[in-house]
């Protein structure tokens, strides 16, 4: 009978102060995630953002791809701290590791990444209350619109035409304006990131990283496996997401704060739209989404003109 | 040790406080909290409570309060909830998680029948039903006992042989809401008792790990098995933490199984929580009267004594399990768990099942004699019998 390998155990009540991440720390090389993954990308860029702040972080992660990627025990393909939660619970597992860390005035943020299934449907009751007791945690929800984990089923983030496996005629419901939820619990900082804009991106995990509180990013996040996409359109596809005004880059602060951060060319959406097998469907209604894409932009920017951020930085 | 008048919420509220108090040179103590009657008042005392170095964070479920104290936990903090009834059914995911990350977190539960219907009155089916999961359980008669048993439940849970959770478990109202006369130990008799927590698999910077990914079947298999090795030293450690709480505190927060009167009893009543109580009573009156009765509490219900109860059954021909609780479509769960201890080993014994007191009924010693009364008649055993109701032939 093999037994399990323990972490070596000791006295180590009080904690060493925490090493800051190197970049290949985070998400270290061998892991087994798809081609064109948008969520590899997210975690390569915070690694990198984690190392140029001279911060460490832990992951908090639910039941999502993210846990997967850690690969099977006794590797890991995670460098820091990383903890498996129930599919609802990562911001309550957070919220525990927080308290303690902030209980022994010790450093390094405590970060949930979580899918759009974890964020958006089973856990948005958890990250609800998480963001109305304004834990200080940073909240990164890789959104592909998809349970992807599970072979590719409708979420609540999956939007209007898209065929999935639960949805197989194409989905006749709107995605859920996931950020707009966030910014009515007036959080500190929640913004969208995109990984064809990543200075932005940089920019604000540098914001998130400088901050306290509860911090929420939205990545929109392409899975080739579930869009039924080329793997290296990925970046390209969420390009064309951002300039037709399907997925905006913006930022809010303390929920009344906004700003925009891309302007869309008015790119046609058929051109997103047409790349992606998924949304080969009868339910796709292209003037409709037309019309949304400007009106969402529309209400957007005049929410930024009517409650601007009043400071030159973040 | 000063002497209170207090309800048994009161004394899981100061136990669960004081032993998280304990910890302030360690790395603290923290948990995550949400009411349900007839728990509430617990987690009312522990968010008064004046923490040294402590978090309480009320939260918006119990699912989330077994989450924040898992969280806490990980981070190698002394944690803690308590809950009751439905509250531990929307629980359950995080209580099997706490289980399986073997984090000592300590859960006063507070037995209340599962709805529906919707009942807040006392039955152990909300705690019995997490039996099949990697937690110790005790079942408590008195708030003094509760008070011990919890304080002990964190020496016990942290012990580096054990490192499972504990539940100590009361019966809703019967002894949450009914004071007593209960010794509470000061908090340096407390802080003596209880070392500061060394959790060896806490999350560390330094020794960056994964918890909880995918893991093949054989490393699952070992995993299990190091469940089943801790369970197996519980005992032993038991009574350790038992002799040192003696020593400690200047009483016995009482032994694994209890026994009352069965050196050469005929007939021995197996009963858990306030049913005890009265059973005792009873078998003391009995007893003057020349009947060869016993009594044997069962206190620790997982790991489940079965040495302890076969030694302590030895005279008797017949037992009469009382149970307040029913699994569906079985019967009693202490009876299965009775039957199962025996079988092998004496085969010869007479196993009678009682349901008592489900949905919070009264189990009065009417009741107790009662079901003296029908164990005499039977020379075998029969389905288990529901006490206080009248079964019709067919059901229209």
């Amino acid at each position: 009978m093999t037994t399990t390998p323990r972490a070596p155990a000791g006295p180590g009540i009080l904690e060493k102060p925490a090493l800051p991440c190197s970049e290949e720390c985070l998400l270290r090389p061998g892991n087994t995630n798809c081609g064109g993954c948008g969520m590899s990308v997210g975690l390569t860029m915070l690694g990198r953002a984690l190392a140029r702040a001279d911060q460490t972080c832990s992951l908090v992660i639910p039941a999502c791809c993210g846990i997967v990627t850690a690969g099977a025990y006794p590797t890991t393909s995670y460098g820091v701290p990383t903890v498996a939660t129930t599919f609802a619970s990562a911001p309550a597992f957070a919220t525990g590791i927080a308290s303690v860390r902030d209980l022994n005035d010790e450093d390094g943020q405590v970060i949930c990444w979580a899918g759009d299934g974890g964020t958006y449907d089973i856990g948005i009751a958890t990250l609800s209350a998480a963001a109305e007791r304004n834990e200080d945690i940073i909240y990164i929800c890789y959104d592909n619109e998809i349970y992807g984990n599970t072979g590719g089923q409708r979420s609540s983030a999956t939007p209007a035409g898209a065929r999935t496996t639960t949805t197989p005629t194409g989905k006749s419901e709107d995605k859920k304006d996931m950020m707009a939820i966030m910014v009515a619990h007036r959080v500190p900082y929640a913004a969208t990131l995109s990984i064809a804009h990543p200075e932005d991106f940089e920019r604000k995990l540098e914001a998130a990283l400088s901050m306290h509180g509860l911090r929420f990013l939205l990545l929109h996040s392409p899975c080739p496996t579930g869009w039924k996409s080329e793997q290296g359109e990925s970046v390209e596809l969420v390009r064309l997401a951002v300039a037709s005004g399907l997925f905006s880059l913006y930022e809010v602060w303390n929920g009344d704060e906004y700003r925009i951060n891309a302007e869309p060319d008015w790119t046609d959406p058929a051109k997103y739209l047409e790349r992606q097998k998924r949304f080969e469907s009868d339910a796709v209604d292209l003037e409709r989404t037309r019309l949304a894409c400007r009106r969402r932009f529309d209400r957007l920017g005049r929410l930024a003109r009517e409650f601007p951020r009043e400071t030159a930085t973040a | 040790m000063p002497t209170e008048l207090i309800t048994g919420n009161h004394a899981a509220g100061y136990a669960l406080s004081a032993s998280g108090e304990a910890n302030r040179k360690a790395r603290g103590a923290a948990c995550g909290i949400y009411p349900i009657t007839p728990q509430t008042e617990i987690v009312e005392y522990v968010a008064k409570f004046p923490f040294t170095k402590g978090r309480v964070v009320p939260v918006e479920s119990e699912h989330s309060a077994m989450g924040v104290s898992i969280g806490a936990s990980l981070a190698g903090a002394r944690s803690f909830t308590a809950s009751s009834s439905n509250g531990l059914a929307y629980m359950v995911e995080n209580i099997m998680v706490a289980g399986f990350y073997r984090l000592p977190i300590v859960m006063v539960a507070v037995n209340r029948t599962l709805g529906p219907p919707w009942n807040i009155w006392a039955d152990q089916g909300d705690t019995l039903m997490l039996r099949d999961f990697p937690w110790l359980q005790f079942y408590c008669e008195t708030n003094q006992e509760v008070l011990d048993t919890t304080i002990l439940a964190f020496r016990l849970a942290e012990d580096h042989r054990i490192l499972l959770p504990t539940l100590v478990a009361m019966d809703a109202f019967i002894v949450s809401h009914t004071m007593a006369e209960t010794r509470l130990p000061e908090q340096w008799l407390v802080d003596s008792y209880l070392p500061p927590l060394d959790l060896p698999h806490r999350m560390r910077h330094a020794h960056p790990t994964t918890m909880g990914g995918l893991a093949w079947p054989h490393e699952t298999l070992s995993h299990r098995v190091e469940v089943d090795e801790a369970m197996r030293r519980v005992p032993t450690a038991y009574d350790e933490c038992r002799r040192l709480f003696d020593s400690t505190f200047g009483r016995d927060p009482g032994a694994a199984i209890q026994t009352f009167e069965t050196k050469d009893a005929d007939s021995i009543l197996v009963a858990s929580g306030t049913i005890a109580t009265t059973a005792r009573e009873v078998v003391r009156r009995r007893r003057a009267d020349g009947e060869r009765l016993g009594l044997v509490k069962i206190k620790m219900f997982r790991p489940f004594p079965e040495v302890e109860i076969r030694q302590a059954c030895c005279s008797a021909s017949k037992l009469a399990v009382l149970d307040r609780n029913y699994a569906a479509g079985v019967g009693g769960i202490f009876w299965q768990e009775l039957r199962a201890t025996f079988q092998g080993h004496r085969d010869d014994l007479l196993i009678q099942n009682y349901l008592t007191g489900i949905g919070g009924g009264d189990v009065t010693p009417a009741v107790v004699d009662e079901v003296i009364a029908d164990l005499a008649l039977r020379d075998a055993a029969a389905p288990p019998v529901w006490m206080g109701i009248t079964l019709g032939e067919e059901v229209h």
